[in-house]
C-alpha cells in the first residue's frame, strides 16, 4: 500500500528520582555507598564555591572574562564519577566539576580564565581534552576517541559534553550521525541550560525534546532532570554500560538552568525575566541532594561545616598557587606549535625574543 | 625500481605506512568499496579491511574531526577529501582544532594526522573541483603544506607526511595524476618535510614552482635553453609551508632573477610569499623584479575555458625573456 506508518524502534525516556524538595523515589533510587554519595556532594559543592569565587576574581579585576556554571553542577558531577581513569572526557567550555573530578588542580582551572595556555595543558595521566571554545566544535572528536577506543578493541568510552545552543550547530549533526554508523561508545550529555546568551531553547529548535534528536541518529536518547544528580549517574551509568558492552552510543539531554549570566561579559536581565530565574533556583541541585543526604543520614550540619572549610581552604590554596605564579614567558608561544619546530620559526622566535629584550620584558630564556 | 604515475605512487606509500604502522587510519568519502573516485586507494580495503579502510558517510567536517580524535587517541589518520573544493566544510575543525591542539595542549597531545586533497585544475570537472587554495593552509599557523610534483616525490613526501606527528595538509596535484611515470624505487623512500629541491640547474634565471605546474615551468625552461641559449634554474618547493628559503635565496643569489608561477589566485599566494622573501634575503643580488606568473584574481572559470586560462609554458617562457631583458 502506497501511505502507511514507519515503526520506528527507539525509546526516549524521561528520569527523574529526587524530586525539587530533596525527596527520593525509591524505585528507582540507586544503590550507592554512603562514601561515593559524599564524595559527590563534596565535589558539587567544591564546584559551586570554586564557581563563586571565579566570579568574584573576575569582578575584581583578577582573571578575565568568565563563563559562570552555577546550577550544573549535578550535570558534572553526575555524568563523570561513575568513569574510569582510562575513559575520556570531553569539555565543552563549562565543565570545572568535571576537570576537578578528573584530577585537575584548581590552580589550573583558574589559569585558563586567567589568560594562560597552562589552562588547557592536560594534565599527564588525565584522558580529558580541554575547554573547546567554538560551541559544538568538540563533538566530532567524542566520536573520534571513541572509534579509536573501538579500533583498539578497549571496553573504555567517552562522556563528552555540549550545551542546548550547541545542538543547532552542524558538528552536533555529522558527530552524531558518525557515532550512530560506526556505534563507538561515546555518551553525549547535553547541558540544557535553556539559555544559549539569549536565545532560549524554544528558539533554538522548533523539536519538542533534546533527547528525541537521537532517533534520527538511529540510537537511544534520554531526558533527565539535570538539577538531580542521582538521575544525571543513572542514566549516564546506564548509558556508560550500553557502549561498554559495543551497543554504541546513547544522548542525554540534562535538563537544568543557567542560574547566573553566560559569561560575565553579559546582562541576562535583558533578555529573561527575574521570576523566571527565582522559579529555577527552587530547583537548585545542590541543596536538593543535601536535603537527601542528611535524610539519609550521610549529611550532618558538622559534615557540612568541615566540608565548607576544606573546600574553602582547598580554593584559598589554588588562587594563592595561581597568583604566585602569573610571570609569562611570552615567547613561549613558539614553543609547542611544531613536533618538528621549522628554521623559519626559530628565526621568528628569536626576532621576538629580541623585541622583548630592548622593550625591557624578561623572557625567561 | 617500477615505473609508476602518480596514482600508483600514492597508493604503495599508503600501503607501506600501513604496513609499517597498525595505527594508520584511512577515512574518506567512497575510498573503500569505490577505491577512491581517482582510484587512489585501490586494493586497500581489501587489504587491510573496513575497520582501517573507512567508508565515511558523506560529511567532511566530520572525517577531519572525527580524525582529531582519533590522533588525540594515539592513532594516525589520514583522511581524504574528495576535491580540495570540499575541504571548506571541514575547515573550522582544520584550523580550530587541527592546526591548534598541540600548541594549546602545551605538547600534551600531538596532532599526527594527514589530510590529502586532489586540487587544481586540467580534469574539465564542474565548479569547485579545480581550484588551488594552498595559500589557505600555508597562512594557518600549526599545519605543513606539501604539495608533491611526480611520482617519486609524492610517494616519498606522503611515506614522510604520515610518520611526522604534526598536522600536514597534502595536497595532490590531479592534473598530472596520471599524466607521466616515473621510476618508483622498491624500498621505502622518504623525503623531508620543508625542503625545496633544484629540480634543473642554470645560471641566468631562477623559475619558482610546485605541484601540477612544475611540468609547464621545465618545459618552458627547456625550451629557453633550446632556442634562446638561456640557462634557467628550476626550483621545486615541494613544500609550501614551512618555506625553503634558503634554496629559494640561493638560486636567486646564483642567477638575480625570478619568476614565481603557480595555479593559485596571485593576491596573498604562494607567489607572494616567495617574493618577499625573496625581496628579504637576496635584494642586493637582483638584477629585475620578480614575476608572478599565477592564476588571476578571479574564480577558477568552467572547464570550456580552463585550458586557456591555467598558466602555460609559453607564459612562463614570455615573463622570463622580459625578466632577463631588464
Amino acid at each position: 500500500m502506497p501511505r502507511r506508518n514507519i515503526k520506528i524502534e527507539t525509546r526516549v525516556e524521561y528520569l527523574s528520582i529526587l524530586d525539587d524538595r530533596g525527596r527520593v523515589d525509591t524505585a528507582l533510587e540507586p544503590k550507592l555507598d554512603g562514601d561515593l554519595l559524599l564524595y559527590m556532594y563534596r565535589m558539587m559543592l567544591l564546584t559551586r564555591r570554586l564557581d563563586e569565587r571565579l566570579l568574584n576574581l573576575q569582578r575584581q579585576g583578577r582573571i578575565g572574562t568568565y563563563a559562570p556554571i552555577r546550577g550544573q553542577e549535578a550535570v558534572q558531577i553526575g555524568s563523570v564519577v561513575g568513569l574510569r581513569k582510562s575513559d575520556w572526557t570531553v569539555q565543552a567550555f563549562r565543565e570545572p566539576g568535571v576537570s576537578l573530578h578528573r584530577g585537575w588542580s584548581i590552580n589550573r582551572i583558574i589559569k585558563f580564565w586567567g589568560g594562560y595556555e597552562e589552562g588547557c595543558a592536560v594534565p599527564e595521566g588525565v584522558n580529558d581534552t580541554p575547554i573547546a571554545v567554538p560551541v559544538a566544535s568538540q563533538l566530532p572528536h567524542i566520536t573520534g576517541i571513541a572509534w579509536g577506543m573501538k579500533i583498539r578493541k578497549k571496553d573504555d568510552v567517552v562522556v563528552g559534553f555540549v550545551g542546548d545552543g550547541g545542538t543547532s550547530e552542524g558538528d552536533f549533526h555529522e558527530a552524531l550521525t558518525f557515532a550512530g554508523v560506526f556505534k563507538v561508545p561515546a555518551v553525549f550529555v547535553i547541558t540544557n541550560n535553556q539559555w544559549a546568551i539569549s536565545i532560549p531553547r524554544h528558539k533554538q529548535t522548533a523539536s519538542k525534546t533534546l533527547a528525541q534528536k537521537a532517533v534520527g541518529y538511529g540510537f537511544d536518547g534520554i531526558q533527565v532532570d539535570g538539577n538531580d544528580v542521582l538521575a544525571v549517574y543513572v542514566a549516564v551509568q546506564e548509558a556508560v554500560d550500553r557502549a561498554r558492552a559495543g551497543k554504541g552510543p546513547t544522548l542525554i539531554e540534562a535538563v537544568t538552568y543557567r542560574l547566573a549570566m553566560h559569561t560575565t561579559a553579559d546582562d541576562p536581565k535583558k533578555y529573561r525575566s527575574d521570576e523566571e530565574v527565582k522559579k529555577w533556583e527552587k530547583r537548585d541541585p545542590v541543596p536538593r541532594f543535601e536535603k537527601y543526604l542528611r535524610d539519609k543520614g550521610v549529611l550532618d550540619d558538622k559534615t557540612v561545616a568541615e566540608l565548607e572549610e576544606d573546600i574553602a581552604e582547598r580554593i584559598r590554596k589554588g588562587v594563592a598557587e595561581h597568583e604566585a605564579t602569573l610571570d609569562v614567558n611570552p615567547v613561549e608561544c613558539f614553543d609547542y606549535l611544531y613536533n618538528e619546530v621549522p628554521a623559519e620559526l626559530e628565526d621568528q622566535r628569536a626576532e621576538f625574543a629580541a623585541a622583548l629584550e630592548r622593550e625591557g620584558v624578561g623572557t625567561g630564556d | 625500481m617500477a615505473q609508476m604515475n602518480m596514482v600508483k605512487a600514492i597508493n604503495l606509500a599508503l600501503r607501506e605506512a600501513m604496513t609499517e604502522d597498525d595505527g594508520v587510519i584511512l577515512l574518506g568519502e567512497d575510498i573503500g568499496q569505490d577505491e577512491g573516485v581517482f582510484r587512489v586507494t585501490e586494493g586497500l580495503m581489501k587489504e587491510f579491511g573496513e575497520e582501517r579502510v573507512i567508508d565515511t558517510p558523506l560529511a567532511e567536517g566530520a572525517i577531519v574531526g572525527c580524525a582529531v580524535g582519533m590522533a588525540l587517541y594515539g592513532l594516525k589518520p589520514v583522511c581524504e577529501m574528495q576535491f580540495s573544493g570540499f575541504a571548506y566544510q571541514a575547515y573550522h575543525q582544520i584550523e580550530g582544532h587541527m592546526s591548534r591542539y598541540r600548541n594549546r595542549t602545551r605538547g600534551r597531545y600531538n596532532m599526527g594526522m594527514v589530510i590529502r586533497m586532489p586540487y587544481g585544475g586540467g580534469i574539465r570537472a564542474i565548479e569547485h573541483h579545480s581550484e588551488s587554495r594552498e595559500a589557505l593552509y600555508a597562512h594557518n599557523p600549526g599545519l605543513k603544506m606539501v604539495i608533491p610534483s611526480g611520482p617519486r616525490n609524492a610517494r616519498a613526501l606522503l611515506i614522510a607526511s604520515i610518520r611526522s606527528l604534526d598536522p600536514v595538509i597534502f595536497f595532490e596535484p590531479k592534473g598530472i595524476y596520471r599524466a607521466f611515470r616515473e621510476e618508483v624505487p622498491d624500498e621505502v623512500e622518504t623525503m623531508p618535510i620543508g625542503r625545496a629541491v633544484v629540480a634543473r640547474e642554470g645560471s641566468d634565471i631562477t623559475l619558482i614552482s610546485y605541484g601540477a605546474m612544475l611540468r609547464p615551468t621545465m618545459e618552458a625552461a627547456e625550451d629557453l635553453s633550446e632556442e634562446e641559449g638561456v640557462s634557467a634554474e628550476v626550483v621545486d618547493l615541494l613544500t609550501v609551508s614551512p618555506m625553503d628559503t634558503e634554496t629559494i635565496a640561493g638560486s636567486v643569489a646564483k642567477t638575480g632573477r625570478a619568476v614565481v608561477i603557480h595555479e593559485g589566485p596571485r593576491t596573498c599566494g604562494v607567489g607572494a610569499e616567495v617574493t618577499a622573501r625573496l625581496i628579504e634575503k637576496s635584494f642586493f643580488h637582483l638584477e629585475a623584479p620578480i614575476r608572478r606568473i599565477t592564476g588571476y584574481d578571479v574564480h577558477f572559470p568552467y572547464f570550456a575555458s580552463e585550458q586557456a586560462f591555467l598558466p602555460n609554458a609559453e607564459r612562463i617562457r614570455h615573463a622570463a625573456r622580459e625578466t632577463l631583458a631588464v
